[in-house]
C-alpha cells in the first residue's frame, strides 16, 4: 500500500472538519483562536499535498510560507485583542464582548 | 501490508488529529495549549513525509516555536476561572457535530470520485532551491507586501497592549467596580 493524495486530503479534511466544529460550538476567545490556527493547518496540508503529488515546480510551498507567515501575524493581534479585551471586561467569552459592537 | 512510512503517516495522522480534538475539548485550556502545539508538530511531520523539509522545518519554528509559545503566554496571563462554561449546550453540539461530518463526508467522496486516490507522487521533490527562486524572483512583491503586514501586525499589538483599561473612556465603570471589589 502506497499513500495516495487522497489520504493527504482525508487527513486535511478531518483537520478542516475538527476546526470548524470548534468554530461552531466554542465561545471563548481562545478556543476560537485554538480552531482558526488548525483550520489554517488543514489548508496547508492541501497546498504541500497537491504540491508534491501533481506539480513539479514549488508554488504550493511558497504559498505554504506565505500563509505560516500571514497565521503568525494574525494570532499575535488576536491575541493581544484577547488580553485587551480580558483586562477591560474580565472575562473572554466572545458573546458578553459588548464593547466592540459598532 | 504496512512498512514504515505507512506507520508513520498513521501516527502522524493520529498525533495531528488528537492533538486538535485536545486543543478543543481539554477541560483545562492549558492543556488545549499544549494539544495545539502537538497538532501543529504533528502536522510539520506530515511535511517532512510529503519531502517538503523547508516548509516542515519553518511551520515547527514559526508556530511550535512562536505561536504555541505566544498562546501559553497568553494562558498564562488571562486568569483561569471562567474555563467551563465555554461551550454551547448538547443540542448544538450535536448539530455542529453532524454538520461537520456531513462535510467531512462530502469532502472525502469527493476526492475519491476525482480518481486522487490513485494518484501517485510526483518522481522529483522541489527543493528548497525552488523556492528560493520563486521567493526572489516571482513572488518577490508578495515577499515585500508580507513584510509591510507582519510590521503592521506587530505595531497594531504594541499600540493594542498599551490600552489603558482604567484611563478614559475605554472602560467605563464596569472596570471600575472590579478595581473596588479588589481593593475591598
Amino acid at each position: 500500500m502506497t499513500i495516495a493524495l487522497s489520504d493527504y486530503l482525508t487527513v486535511s479534511a478531518l483537520l478542516f472538519g475538527i476546526g470548524v466544529y470548534g468554530l461552531l460550538t466554542k465561545r471563548n476567545a481562545m478556543r476560537l483562536v485554538f480552531a482558526v490556527e488548525i483550520l489554517v493547518n488543514a489548508a496547508n496540508i492541501n497546498f504541500i499535498a497537491f504540491n508534491r503529488f501533481l506539480w513539479p515546480a514549488a508554488i504550493g510551498q511558497t504559498a505554504v510560507l506565505f500563509a505560516i507567515a500571514l497565521a503568525a501575524a494574525e494570532a499575535a493581534v488576536i491575541l493581544a485583542i484577547v488580553v485587551v479585551a480580558y483586562r477591560i471586561h474580565d472575562d473572554v467569552d466572545v458573546a458578553e464582548l459588548k464593547n466592540l459592537r459598532g | 501490508m504496512v512498512d514504515a512510512s505507512d506507520a508513520a503517516f498513521i501516527a502522524l495522522t493520529v498525533v495531528s488529529l488528537g492533538g486538535a480534538i485536545m486543543a478543543l475539548e481539554a477541560k483545562e485550556i492549558i492543556y488545549g495549549a499544549v494539544g495545539l502545539a502537538g497538532s501543529f508538530f504533528g502536522v510539520a511531520s506530515l511535511f517532512f513525509l510529503l519531502d517538503s523539509p523547508f516548509v516542515a522545518v519553518f511551520q515547527i519554528t514559526v508556530y511550535v516555536g512562536a505561536v504555541a509559545v505566544l498562546v501559553l503566554f497568553t494562558v498564562m496571563l488571562v486568569r483561569e476561572g471562567r474555563w467551563f462554561r465555554d461551550s454551547m449546550g448538547p443540542a448544538a453540539r450535536m448539530a455542529a457535530v453532524v454538520t461537520v461530518a456531513a462535510l467531512v463526508v462530502s469532502l472525502v467522496s469527493s476526492f475519491i470520485a476525482a480518481g486522487l486516490s490513485t494518484t501517485g507522487e510526483q518522481a522529483t521533490a522541489p527543493n528548497f532551491v525552488d523556492i528560493g527562486q520563486l521567493l526572489t524572483g516571482q513572488y518577490a512583491p508578495v515577499l515585500e507586501i508580507l513584510a509591510l503586514v507582519l510590521a503592521a501586525s506587530v505595531l497594531g499589538a504594541l499600540t493594542l497592549a498599551k490600552v489603558d483599561p482604567t484611563g478614559e473612556g475605554a472602560a467605563g465603570p464596569k472596570t471600575q467596580a472590579t478595581d473596588g471589589g479588589e481593593r475591598s
